[in-house]
């Protein structure tokens, strides 16, 4: 009893395959993939005419707030939206509380997560506590199953503890994931330093904030040897320092999300908080800058930054409501949209972000259709329209400045380890 | 136009011209009616207005409570900090308390940026901004727009120079941008850090030297200056600050002797402005407080639906 999964146009970014092909899934493996497949006996049979059949997608970047704050996202209930929205793994940020900063507390994740749809691999605390002053236990933390380092909501100021945390995460082959932010610099910000910012008579985070620090990682990493990956790259000078380091044989990656190349700080005056996150919605020169890095492969990894809020929290003064947005329902139809349709960004192009690349940055094993693989795979109608609002998110926050947008590309199934754990009901 | 046609004032962005003009002709007659001896008229009779300071303010408050009463409405005061504020409650609970109890006004101050725009988007009474973060104070803006038209008859052409702490200022944004819709041309002028380049895209000019720009000026408003500015390390010293900006009365012997000074106050006499300067014929810094009266009452009335008045109105009564 498996799948066979006809007439759709495979994408396969890793192995740059783009062509009208069935797949057969058995158990939790892809057992064939090739031309007019015949179902056997048994065998649940999809049609994927018109639709992409994609590796189930890959968010490296999220919160799910447990342990901590369950009222407002659970790894269970960030799960079952993740498949609801394409994707079949993602990884945890540990700000959490407590932060993620032992063993046991990433075995509870993995173990939380094993009852819920989708493949959750945890991030873990660079530092103990996520003070920013003596390094986890990584090699044990490692051990129980957390997939790279990051104390992701704040940066690590300590440049000593930064070097240290670069060398001795490279005995365990994972990278360090860099909130790289000077909060000094950033100081009491709201939104992107600029014309905006000074209109509307909110305090500015220039981009410099991020620049500063991303720098300082990248020439750290050189020094450390070690595996520096940014986080939620904003601005065209991060861009433009990562290409450079990228250009000196130093090991830098980095990501960006979704809202950074579709929206600009135009966005606040009309969403207010709802358009409020760290780092915040740049200048159209940056958001341009972006969408060339991803182009030209700078950017290799989107990841959401799936940030959840309650709604009290966010029904506030600019100045009092907290950072963040939530973003795995709306980065499918901001891909497609944005980039394909957009920017002519091939589907090769835009999916590898959120496949191969990100599997292969953190060893996740995952992100490609070929046969014998983990059976991963998402369907996605391109040219469906969708309309971003309250009966389209089933997030329990609803945090976003896309509330009302219309965008293109619905996510038809979700097929995680061979389950379908996601199947689009129309309306 | 017959009225603002609006539930809200929010900012001076969203306001044309026209309307700029006709809350100044309408705060004209006001101005009138409230100079005199028996100064109410039945405008807002059976209204609520309530007004919500979240910042310290003596003037403002008090210029909106004055106005909302001489025009007959029920004002209440709602003091936030012996209110369930002070327990934690959030801005749109407090705000929506005071609409369940039929509130038809919302007079706020706050200290963030944007709080009355996030109001009202959320509430159905009309909320008036008494000065939101550094965004903008439209009410001062007005005021201060009525009172140099007192004085000049028109705004075009005239050479405004705006001193001081102009990047954490709503009385500076919200000028600025009044002033340059009736046509005047301004100058910023402060200290680098207290002065971003942004503020050139707004068609003003800027500079750093006070000594320079003053004798071109028409007109002259001082803004205060905030001491706590100093510990962000955004001016060395009140001292320094005092010898580079403040208008003291050497330097207005360089200004034209009909030169307009104003101040939105409260003023830091031997900061901003010596003695002297501030109370001199030139001054009109309590003007602009009564002033401040007649623009708010012209306000109400118009955002009640109230229509254009004529010279004619003022003689009638």
């Amino acid at each position: 009893m498996g799948i066979l999964i006809k007439n759709g146009r495979v994408i396969d970014p890793a192995s740059g395959t783009d062509d009208r092909l069935d797949i057969v899934i058995s158990e939790n493996k892809i057992k064939d993939i090739a031309k007019n497949l015949s179902p056997a006996s048994g065998d649940e049979v999809i049609d994927a005419k018109g639709a992409l059949v994609l590796p189930g997608l890959i968010d490296i970047h999220v919160h799910f707030r447990e342990p901590g704050r369950e009222d407002v996202e659970t790894i269970i209930g960030g799960s079952m939206v993740a498949a609801k929205s394409g994707f079949t793994s993602v990884c945890t940020m540990p700000n959490t509380t407590p932060v993620i900063d032992n063993q046991a507390l990433v075995r509870f994740i993995i173990m939380e997560a094993a009852k819920g749809p989708i493949n959750v691999f945890p991030t873990a605390n660079i530092s103990k506590g996520g003070k920013g002053e003596e390094i986890s236990e990584m090699g044990e933390l490692v051990k129980g199953g957390a997939v790279a380092f990051t104390d992701d909501g704040k940066p690590v100021i300590n440049s000593i503890l930064m070097r240290r945390a670069l060398e001795y995460s490279r005995m365990f082959n994972v990278p360090i994931l860099s909130h790289a932010e000077d909060k000094l610099l950033a100081d009491e910000g709201l939104m992107n330093e600029g014309l905006n910012s000074n209109k509307l008579g909110l305090s500015g985070i220039p981009c410099e904030a991020e620049e500063v620090m991303i720098a300082r990682d990248i020439i750290l990493t050189r020094l450390a040897k070690g595996r520096l990956h940014i986080c939620h790259v904003s601005a065209a000078g991060s861009v433009e320092l990562v290409r450079r380091g990228k250009a000196d044989g130093i090991s830098v990656s980095c990501e960006t999300a979704p809202h950074y190349f579709a929206l600009n700080d135009d966005a606040v005056e009309e969403h207010l908080s709802m358009a409020k996150m760290n780092p915040p919605l740049r200048s159209e020169h940056d958001r341009k800058e972006i969408i060339r890095g991803l182009k030209d492969g700078t950017i290799e990894v989107i990841a959401t930054d799936h940030a959840p809020h309650a709604l009290f929290e966010k029904m506030q003064e600019m100045e009092y409501a907290p950072f963040g947005i939530i973003g795995l329902e709306t980065a499918v139809p901001l891909i497609i949209t944005e980039l394909v349709r957009n920017n002519n960004f091939s589907y090769i192009e835009a999916f590898s972000k959120v496949t191969c690349n990100p599997s292969r940055l953190l060893n996740l094993g995952r992100g490609e259709l070929k046969t014998g693989a983990l059976a991963d795979v998402v369907i996605i109608n391109p040219d469906e329209k969708i309309i971003v609002d309250d009966k389209f998110l089933i997030s329990k926050c609803k945090n976003t400045p896309f509330i009302g947008k219309e965008l293109f590309g619905s996510i038809e199934y979700t097929i995680c380890n061979g389950k379908i754990v996601h199947k689009r009901t129309r309306a | 136009m017959n009225s603002l046609n609006r539930k809200d004032l929010l900012d001076i962005k969203s306001l044309s011209s026209d309307e700029i003009m006709l809350i100044c002709d309408t705060a004209k007659y006001f101005k009138d009616v409230f100079t005199r001896d028996v100064k109410s008229v039945p405008v807002l009779r059976g209204k609520t207005v309530c007004t919500l300071f979240y910042e310290p303010s003596t003037r403002t408050r008090l210029s909106f409570e004055m106005a909302a009463k001489l025009l007959s409405a029920n004002t209440i005061n709602v003091p936030v900090t012996t209110s369930s504020v002070v327990k934690g409650e959030s801005l749109i609970d407090t705000v929506r308390t005071l609409e369940a109890m039929k509130a038809d006004y919302i007079v706020m101050r706050h200290g963030a940026s944007l709080a009355p725009h996030f109001l009202s988007k959320n509430i159905k009474a009309s909320v008036i901004n008494g000065g939101d973060g550094y965004h903008s104070h439209p009410t001062q803006a007005l005021l201060d727009t009525y009172s140099i038209l007192e004085k000049r008859g028109s705004l075009k052409g005239l050479h405004i120079g705006i001193i001081g702490d102009i990047k954490h200022s709503r009385v500076a944004r919200s000028d600025i941008m009044a002033f340059t819709k009736l046509g005047a041309r301004i100058t910023l002028c402060g200290p680098s850090t207290l002065l971003p380049d942004e503020f050139k895209q707004y068609g003003v000019e800027i500079t750093y030297d006070l000594d320079k720009l003053l004798p071109e000026l028409d007109v002259i408003n001082m803004l205060r200056i905030q001491r706590e500015r100093q510990k962000g390390s955004l001016f060395p010293s009140i001292r320094e600050y005092n010898l580079l900006y403040s208008l003291t009365e050497e330097r207005f012997a360089k200004c034209k002797p009909d030169i307009i000074v104003m101040h939105p106050g409260p003023m830091n006499r031997g900061i901003e402005l010596d003695d002297a300067v501030a109370d001199c014929p030139n001054s009109i810094i309590n003007e602009q407080v009564t002033n401040g009266v007649a623009v708010r009452m012209a306000i109400f009335y118009l955002l009640a639906g109230g229509t254009p008045l004529s010279d004619a109105d003022t003689e009638g009564n």
